[in-house]
């Protein structure tokens, strides 16, 4: 796999991490404290399967920090480094997902989720809660009903909506750039 | 529009100061309060965000709003840390006096009240600063600076970005969501959960689509105007670090090293009042 980082993903890093900020508006509920459906989710993973893991992991980590702090006056860091760690492992396989190239079909659409559950299941029901242990000493139960709510409305919103945009912008874009570059 | 924290031109000194100065500022004022669970040094951080606070000149219109949503949080937060571990106070400091019991498992002892408390005075520790952070730095500045000081100038150029396309993008997703509501479609608590996702995706359909085209144009942009050609640029808005910033990023890093030096020194980051 090769690491493109040129113009088009220092910008993608940019609109895209304000794209996340803005969409922090939309939080669902699920019941369970501070822990909510965050759209802001699939858009980080479509992202992610678009640009790749440097852009996937900027976006969620920058956009994570930036937009707590914007929105709510406080960075929660111990779930900031598991937002850039989903998007770098989705984003691992862009190459694959080949969205741009319209070939967004049935074998992508299963790597893609099987992605995003593995990533989702390491940042949330393994990494969060360490990192709030350590970081924040509080009730071990807690943080993990909390990580475990996050992992279930993390894979529900990327596996439904981040699905649907992946494959609703494959076919589109496949319009305009069936012709690939040879280098 | 939901009100964000956003900046604000003001003549102050910590306006003047270096967008990286506030940067490491608020990291290592993060990350000391953090590991501290010191009451002692918490209280001592809160009494000077608060001065910060003061002399950086924010006004309560600036954060209210936020404020009081931080609040709601930090209420949800603190019970819920009751509810799902009522003796948490005890696990931490060793011992349990009972102040009075609600029912089952519940007691309400002193040392849960004391370890409440130290949650609460941490989140007061870093509020301030995040607000001051956001409302005092220029973001051109801020990216310039970065490069100033050897971040490479593509991470820079995307948090300015970032920075610059955040009140567009949201104005793009209120007017998107205006439209879609004015169709019929229900966005709030009224509908139900598969129905909400299904409505905000009409919201974020649209959105995706305009910042992808938005990305396209930016960059095809950036490209005629050989962005990227060289291993350096120039930047408008780039500040050299000047006496007041070393005077502010040294004691920074000192109060955080006596901070958590005060902390540890018994060998464990609580500051227990009961034994």
């Amino acid at each position: 796999m090769k690491l493109k980082f040129g113009i088009k993903e220092v910008v993608a890093i940019g609109v895209g991490t304000a794209l996340f900020v803005a969409l922090t508006e939309i939080q669902i509920p699920t019941g369970i404290p501070n822990t909510y459906l965050q759209p802001r989710m699939a858009v980080m993973a479509f992202l992610a399967a678009v640009f790749g893991p440097i852009v996937g992991a900027v976006v969620g980590f920058l956009g994570h920090a930036l937009g707590d702090a914007m929105f709510y006056g406080s960075v929660w860091w111990s779930w900031v480094f598991p937002d850039g760690l989903v998007g770098l492992i989705i984003g691992l396989f862009a190459a694959k997902y080949a969205i741009k190239e319209g070939g967004f079909g049935k074998k992508a659409i299963i790597l893609f989720n099987v992605a995003q559950i593995v990533a989702n299941a390491i940042a949330w029901i393994a990494l969060a809660p360490i990192l709030d242990i350590v970081i924040y000493a509080e009730p071990t139960d807690k943080l993990l009903v909390q990580g475990a709510g996050a992992f279930l409305g993390n894979i529900l919103i990327v596996g439904i909506l981040g699905t649907l945009l992946c494959a609703g912008y494959s076919k589109i874009g496949a319009k305009s750039s069936s012709l690939s570059k040879e280098d | 529009m939901a009100k964000i924290l956003s900046y604000e031109e003001k003549d102050t000194w910590i306006h003047r100061l270096s967008g990286v100065t506030k940067l490491i500022f608020f990291l290592l004022w993060c990350l000391t309060s953090m590991l501290t669970y010191d009451t002692r040094i918490l209280v001592t951080m809160v009494v000077l965000a608060l001065i910060i606070f003061k002399i950086s000149r924010t006004e309560w219109k600036q954060v209210g709003a936020v404020f009081k949503l931080v609040l709601v949080f930090l209420v949800f937060n603190v019970f819920a840390i009751y509810i799902f571990s009522p003796d948490q106070g005890t696990a931490v400091y060793g011992t349990r006096t009972v102040l009075f019991h609600i029912a089952g498992r519940y007691d309400v002892t002193k040392e849960l009240l004391f370890y409440e408390l130290n949650v609460v005075i941490k989140y007061f520790t870093v509020i301030p600063a995040v607000f001051m952070f956001l409302v005092t730095t220029n973001p051109s500045e801020f990216a310039a600076s970065l490069n100033k000081i050897g971040v490479s100038y593509n991470i820079g150029y995307a948090i300015s970005i970032a920075l610059r396309y955040i009140p567009d993008v949201q104005g793009e997703f209120t007017k998107i969501k205006h439209a879609q509501e004015a169709r019929g479609i229900e966005m709030s608590g009224k509908a139900s959960l598969i129905s909400r996702i299904k409505n905000t995706s009409t919201i974020i359909f649209p959105l995706i689509f305009s910042s992808m085209d938005r990305i396209d144009v930016v960059s095809n942009a950036m490209e005629l105007r050989g962005y990227g050609k060289h291993k350096k640029r120039t930047w408008y808005m780039g500040k050299k670090l000047q006496r007041n910033d070393y005077l502010a990023i040294a004691f920074t890093v000192a109060f955080s090293v006596v901070a958590l030096a005060i902390t540890f020194a018994d060998g464990s980051r609580f500051y227990n009042p009961f034994v």
